[in-house]
């Protein structure tokens, strides 16, 4: 797969904490940053976002919205994990 | 703003998080095609 221009493609994730937040999100936009697998030093640009981040409750339907994520809004660190993914997006 | 409709959406999930049906069904609900779904376990 290669990153195209037209940012057709975006990755979307569930991640849990900080740390896998950022780690998943450096390996579908710049490289694996650990060099284990087989995206190491291949930077495919994709655009990230957290489930969590409030621009994907604001374009989802609310009830659905509301029924898979719900609880986790509040359970998990909401702000560091998108927090996590927005860093992708300044450089 | 990363806009979702009319996007092919990977969705990435995992266990100790949210699972990636989940994902994949609010990304549905925003007018995105979801082309691949998984949901990770590191235990």
């Amino acid at each position: 797969m290669r990153a195209n221009g037209d940012n057709e493609v975006v990755v979307v994730l569930g991640t849990p904490d900080r740390d896998s937040t950022e780690i998943v999100t450096q390996t579908v936009t710049t490289g694996d940053p650990s060099y284990a697998g087989p995206l190491s030093g291949i930077p495919l640009g994709l655009p990230v976002i957290h489930v969590l981040d409030e621009r994907v409750a604001a374009q989802s339907d609310p009830a659905t919205y509301s029924s898979e994520i719900g609880l986790m809004l509040d359970a998990l660190e909401t702000d560091a994990l998108v927090a996590a993914t927005r860093t992708s997006e300044s450089g | 703003m990363t806009e979702l409709s009319g996007k092919c959406v990977i969705a990435i999930g995992e266990r100790d998080g949210i699972p990636g049906p989940a994902i994949a069904e609010v990304v549905r609900s925003a007018g995105a095609r979801e082309v691949v779904s998984f949901t990770q376990c590191f235990v």
